[in-house]
């Protein structure tokens, strides 16, 4: 393809990108608002989950390794023949993997 | 006492504790650095949790919070600021154990420590749309476009954006495909957009400088050009073009 041509191919495809987002422009227009970060990026960490009861033995032991994932993770499928995945995923494939209680 | 010492001991809970603590009394004082380990071990994992809620989703609760006192141990924070605490956590996920049945793990890490640093990024202003209606009569072809320093890319073998979807904004349950993510962030909250096939090649070719053309030919035919175009200008990711 000549760069031409190109540049109608790209300068076609602009248009119609234009075209659809003329409706929706300005929809919404947000200010700046300090003071609201995300939590945990620049957190004192006073507070819930400090509590000065704590040592180190209330910490999460290397015990918790007999828990097996418990979350949305087991509704969901894989895609199916990546490494070490050759199954079709699914909850029961998963279930084969789970760690020994 | 060294400062080493105290480091070593505060990741450490089978470490003795470093001698020499003592309270206001000048007794020895173990119990104040046991709040003290406790507390860093414990923030360091509200950073963790912060950053990665579709990972803790993922595995749960108290899966998470214990594999992230294991994570946060062999990787402390190298740098004071705890905005971009994490990011050996995705390296961590792919080598660890416990979590290898969950192959997609490592890149919803990646997917949610890219928009962590989308957020962090400089705002810019976007072009304004006179200059894309003066573009259509330009030899466009040999032109680059300058991305938003908040535009990350990530490609994965896996269904990121969905799995994010799943978690975030109720969407479907995520299907077996691989997809590309490409994260905007049109004001001041990123998102992650799913990029269709050939998008990645097409962005990562604007990204690295490339004119249209030559990112055009390297995202190969039958690449809907029209839909990432809109995503770009609608999340007002392009700033400046060039010659």
């Amino acid at each position: 393809m000549t760069n031409q041509s190109k540049s109608l191919v790209i300068a076609g495809a602009l248009a119609t990108a234009l075209s659809g987002i003329a409706g929706m422009a300005h929809a919404q227009e947000n200010e700046k608002c300090f003071g609201v970060a995300l939590a945990g990026q620049n957190d004192c960490a006073a507070g819930e989950g400090t509590t000065c009861a704590g040592t180190s033995k209330v910490d999460y032991q290397g015990n918790a390794w007999t828990l097996v994932p418990a979350g949305t993770c087991e509704t969901m499928e894989l895609p199916a023949g990546m490494e070490g995945m050759e199954r079709k995923g699914s909850l029961t494939a998963l279930d084969r993997d789970l760690p020994k209680a | 006492m060294s400062q080493t010492l105290f480091a070593q001991a505060l990741l450490n809970p089978d470490a003795a504790l470093p001698p020499g603590l003592v309270d206001p009394e000048g007794l020895p004082a173990p119990k104040r650095f046991s709040v003290y380990r406790n507390n860093v071990a414990s923030s360091l994992t509200r950073a963790l949790e912060a950053g990665f809620p579709t990972v803790r989703a993922l595995v749960g609760d108290p899966f998470f919070a214990a594999m992230a006192l294991i994570f946060l141990r062999a990787h402390p924070p190298r740098s004071r600021m705890l905005m971009l605490y994490g990011d050996e956590f995705p390296a961590f996920l792919a080598g660890f154990p416990p979590v290898a049945h969950l192959g997609y793990l490592p890149d919803v890490a990646r997917l949610e420590l890219a928009m962590r640093e989308s957020y962090h990024a400089a705002d810019s202003t976007p072009l304004p749309e006179a200059e894309f209606q003066r573009l259509l009569g330009a030899e466009i072809a040999g032109l680059r476009l300058r991305l938003a320093p908040a535009v990350r890319l990530l490609r994965s073998n896996w269904p990121v954006v969905s799995i994010w979807a799943t978690h975030h904004e109720d969407g479907p349950k995520p299907r077996p495909v691989a997809e590309d993510a490409l994260i905007l962030r049109p004001d001041f909250d990123p998102h992650p957009h799913r990029l269709p096939t050939g998008g990645a090649d097409l962005v990562d070719g604007l990204l690295s400088g490339r004119t249209l053309g030559e990112s055009l030919d390297k995202a190969g035919p039958g690449m809907d050009l029209a839909a990432i175009l809109g995503l770009l200008i609608s999340g007002r990711a392009i700033i400046g073009v060039s010659e």
